[in-house]
């Protein structure tokens, strides 16, 4: 064991999914050309005010909640001043002493698979700023307002990730529930998804923190892994040669999986925070935070719970499944619609379904083979139309696009072959073109019975069921 | 009433509705009249723009609609906005160099408001830049002079407003006012000034200097117009979160019950010395003459007032310093040239673009938010609000609306304050309360000192506008002060 302990925190910036911005009416879509989706408001223009966009306080009631947090009865936009161009109005409103969402929780499991709770100091309300564009403009830069005013969720957790490894499995239990509440598309790409962390070691059994430093914008998973590990081990270093960590905002380079110094503690912003006088306290009461307990989905511990429970399947499997609700309602519309067991079910969804996903990069909602499908799939495997691994095949064919499994199994000709008598014949005739491993068989080594089963498969091109088949080579080779 | 359509700039707006719906003129007739009185009288500084070709074409719509059986409740009245109020089309400075050029997109909910209901916009008047100052003396554009005295400051800082109005170049001016913005100006030239209730009316398109204290307001020639221009420019707003959506009364409805039973609160710590004293011999003269009609005068204690100024330096340059942040030199503007990087621009572009008092306050602002600063002094200055609030509350217990002086003094000389800030910020110690208290007050003139005009100033509770404009205007029927003309614009 290391003699070194790692101390992590995050804070997760979280783009909610509204329509339109947090204090305007324009539009939220990603993607539209520069500055089409900045209205006067976004644009800082003299005399225009903000107006809360209520969805946004919706949307962090049903985190709150998810999470057994505290929803403020009261909270208080604030502003948060420094001047640079993507930031129209030289303030971003943001809420500070008073956030919407105060506490709560989150489990994990840590390295050895045990439950770990991760404590969130609290999650708040603000607007994102806008972005500067350098590139293609000489020696000028740009300015794309569009995403400044985008709701974001900023979800703070406490220091209590040791490693880099809970960080990512934190961040990704936030990912799933921010998705299951349909609050954020969670989309790491465009950038709805990001988190800052502060990393610090310190020696086992100190008490004290180490001096931290916070690593910014990291919008992968794999990303931040890298980034804390990297970090990790460069603190390290640094007190090792006998220096000293300083406090200071580093970016992580991912081309060259290394961090920079960005500023240091002595160089940040004062950003003289005060509360927004253009805005009214957020209040809120025990009958609307009810109505949206109420709204709230099954979440994924619950569901997980409720899948193995419902459906009996392995908790490794549930745990899967659960991590989004496309994938675990996925599953139960296959489950559902198959005389399968819902083990096979679970195998195939986390399985073979998963990795054609993966491979073509298809979200799981977009699957080429709908649970229907699968399901129809699975029941010629249960009537033995075909066997497990000829379905392998038909479920290919059948995410190319062939049809269904009767079509495709149809089409092919990959019926399975049941006739007693044919299957004899084959086998008959595998046992006579191999005399020599049949006395060997019948001397003891029973391990040739693949080896004629392999034969009389390959003859078949698999369509023969194995157990006919198994049968049928132990019964003929026991007769002499 | 005068009936020939020579001495229509000395008529007041409800005169002049009758006017034109009499047939006696048209909008037209008055607005060309008017317009001349402004070019006549240019020397007075009182406007940044004057929009003669726009203000014909709504004279001619007004009469048009007037004609039609359509005219609105302010149809064909002619009206001048402050020049912070953004108007689509035609440029808007707030008196300050960083928007010498800029031209809103978008008209402010007042300004739409008060077309809607007809009235036609003469142009846009001279201000403190940003509306910081309390003299005029801070506009990027020169002072405006007093219509009294063309030697004394008219006061600020919608002096161009109250000035306007003054001299009779128009019936009424919007305005707006912070810590007495509308009141003083007012009081120094001799008209009426409202200052509506924090929240009834929309700040939306108004240029924010301190956003928790704005309130657009009018001024006027008398509490009646006041009561009619109320009534239009009021009421909820969606694009402001802290206008208050209440219904809005018929303002004029109740001015004209007796005042018999109207309880007044004179504040003992009003007249304590500071308080000139021919000033306080006409305020005094007045409260007589309230009580003469039936009011009870009641004392009553303000006890934290001399706190109101240092408070008011604190919260309202805090805002300030954060709302002036927009004005970057990078999206709208004056942008410095040929900037080196980007704090070349900032640095330039805002030291350039903003005058010393501005300066002053983003400086003063900036330094009372700062990390280590902030309990002491904008945390403090909040709990002093709350109690100057408390302090207000405990009076309108015992009374319906306070009375007394809206300035320490009559108007003073161009060029006397103005190199001493805490003397000028000092003016404001009457007026000031009303804004950290979200209060409704009004400035009505009571008399003469030294031949300049003297202000009453009347407090109500929050909403009771009814209250304050039915005292006005009951002292505006025993008295003639807000019908006296400077001699020089009669």
């Amino acid at each position: 064991m290391s003699a070194w302990e790692v101390v992590i925190g995050l804070e997760i910036h979280t783009q909610l999914a509204t329509n339109s911005k947090i204090f305007s009416g324009s539009s939220t879509a990603y993607g539209a050309e520069p500055n089409t989706q900045a209205g006067l408001l976004d644009l800082g223009y003299p005399g225009v005010l903000p107006v809360l966009n209520e969805e946004v306080v919706r949307m962090a009631c049903k985190f709150g909640l998810a999470v057994n947090a505290s929803i403020s009865p009261r909270s208080v936009f604030a502003r948060k001043n420094y001047f640079y161009p993507d930031l129209p109005k030289g303030y971003q409103i943001s809420q500070y002493e008073l956030p919407i969402v105060v506490g709560g929780e989150m489990v994990i499991a840590d390295a050895e698979g045990n439950p770990k709770t991760i404590r969130i100091t609290r999650a708040h309300l603000e607007e994102d700023a806008g972005k500067s564009i350098h590139e293609g403009l000489d020696a000028s830069s740009g300015i794309d307002l569009n995403r400044a005013g985008t709701p974001l969720l900023e979800i703070v957790s406490e220091p209590d990730m040791r490693s880099a490894k809970e960080a990512v499995a934190y961040m990704r239990k936030i990912h799933s529930i921010v998705r299951y509440l349909e609050i954020s598309d969670g989309n790491m790409q465009e950038g709805s998804f990001r988190c800052d962390a502060n990393v610090s070691v310190r020696l086992r059994g100190q008490k004290e923190y180490g001096t931290r430093s916070e690593l910014k914008n990291l919008n992968s998973f794999r990303f931040v892994e890298k980034a804390i590990n990297y970090e990790i081990e460069r603190q390290i270093q640094v007190i090792e040669d006998g220096g000293k960590v300083v406090q200071e905002t580093r970016l992580y380079d991912s081309d060259r999986n290394e961090t920079r110094s960005m500023r240091s503690k002595e160089e940040a912003n004062d950003y003289r925070y005060f509360p927004d006088p253009d805005l009214l306290p957020v209040e809120i009461d025990a009958t609307y935070i009810e109505a949206i307990r109420k709204s709230l989905p099954e979440l994924p511990t619950a569901k997980c719970s409720r899948l193995v429970a419902q459906y009996a399947i392995k908790t490794g499997d549930a745990e899967l499944l659960a991590v989004s609700r496309a994938a675990a309602d996925y599953f139960e519309a296959a489950a559902n619609a198959t005389s399968a067991p819902a083990q096979t079910v679970a195998n195939w969804v986390t399985g073979d379904l998963s990795a054609l996903l993966h491979r073509d990069g298809v979200d799981i909602a977009d699957s080429k083979v709908s649970a229907d499908t699968l399901a129809g799939l699975l029941d010629r495997i249960v009537d033995e139309t075909i066997s497990g691994k000829i379905a392998k095949e038909v479920f290919e064919a059948m995410w190319a696009g062939e049809g269904k499994a009767d079509e495709v199994i149809e089409s092919r000709g990959l019926k399975q072959i049941t006739d007693s008598s044919a299957i004899d014949a084959i086998v008959d005739r595998v046992i006579a073109a191999n005399p020599g491993q049949v006395e060997q068989f019948r001397a003891g080594k029973e391990k040739l019975l693949g080896f004629f089963i392999g034969l009389v498969m390959k003859e078949t091109q698999g369509k023969a069921n194995p157990a006919q088949v198994n049968e049928a080579i132990k019964r003929r080779l026991a007769q002499s | 009433m005068a009936g020939a359509t020579d001495a229509l700039h000395v008529l007041t707006l409800t005169e002049l509705t009758k006017g034109m719906a009499g047939g006696e003129f048209s909008a037209r007739e008055l607005t060309e009249t008017l317009l001349s009185r402004i070019s006549e009288h240019d020397s007075l500084n009182a406007f940044i723009t004057i929009t003669a070709d726009d203000a014909l074409a709504a004279a001619d719509s007004a009469d048009a609609a007037r004609a039609n059986g359509n005219a609105g409740p302010l149809g064909g009245l002619p009206i001048v906005h402050k020049d912070l109020f953004c108007t689509a089309g035609v440029r808007t400075t707030c008196g300050s160099r960083i928007l010498e050029n800029f031209v809103s997109p978008y008209d402010a909910t007042v300004v739409a408001r008060m077309a809607d209901a007809g009235a036609v916009t003469l142009g846009k008047t001279n201000m403190d830049e940003f509306a910081m100052g309390s003299s005029n003396e801070t506009s990027y554009f020169g002072s405006v002079k007093n219509p009294w005295d063309p030697g004394k400051s008219p006061g600020g800082s919608s002096g161009g407003s109250a000035a306007s109005v003054a001299a009779r170049l128009v019936p009424a001016a919007t305005g707006t006012d912070t810590g007495g913005s509308i009141r003083q100006p007012a009081a120094l030239t001799g008209t009426t000034g409202l200052k509506p209730t924090y929240g009834r009316v929309s700040r939306y398109g108004m240029v924010a200097f301190a956003s928790s204290l704005d309130q657009a307001g009018v001024i006027t020639r008398s509490a009646e117009d006041a009561a009619l221009l109320l009534g239009v420019m009021a009421g909820f707003d969606e694009r402001d979160s802290t206008s208050v959506d209440r219904p809005v009364p018929d303002y004029r409805a109740s001015i004209d019950a007796p005042l018999k039973g109207k309880r007044i609160g004179i504040v003992r710590q009003h007249f304590d010395a500071g308080l000139n004293t021919d000033c306080a011999a006409r305020v005094k003269e007045a409260l007589a003459a309230l009580e003469g009609q039936g009011a009870s005068l009641v004392e009553v204690d303000l006890p934290n007032l001399d706190l109101s100024v240092p408070t008011y330096y604190v919260v309202a340059p805090a805002e300030c310093s954060s709302n002036m942040s927009r004005f970057d030199g990078v999206r709208f503007g004056h942008r410095a040239e040929n900037p080196k990087d980007l704090l070349d621009l900032y640095c330039r572009s805002r030291g350039e673009g903003f005058g010393a008092e501005v300066k002053r306050r983003i400086m003063t602002g900036t330094y009372v938010l700062s990390a280590g600063y902030y309990d002491a002094y904008y945390l403090k200055a909040q709990k002093v609000r709350q109690l100057i609030s408390q302090d207000f509350k405990a009076a309108f217990e015992k009374v319906d609306v306070i009375a007394g002086p809206t300035a320490p003094t009559p108007a003073f000389a161009l060029g006397e304050k103005v190199d001493d800030p805490i003397t000028m910020y000092l003016n404001d110690i009457y007026t000031i309360g009303a804004n950290l208290a979200g209060l409704p007050g009004i400035s009505i003139p009571c008399g003469f000192a030294d031949d300049l005009p003297v202000g009453l100033q009347l407090i109500g509770p929050h909403f009771a506008e009814e209250s304050v404009l039915h005292c006005a205007h009951q002292y505006q029927l025993i008295s003639d002060w807000h019908r006296r003309c400077p001699e020089a614009f009669a």
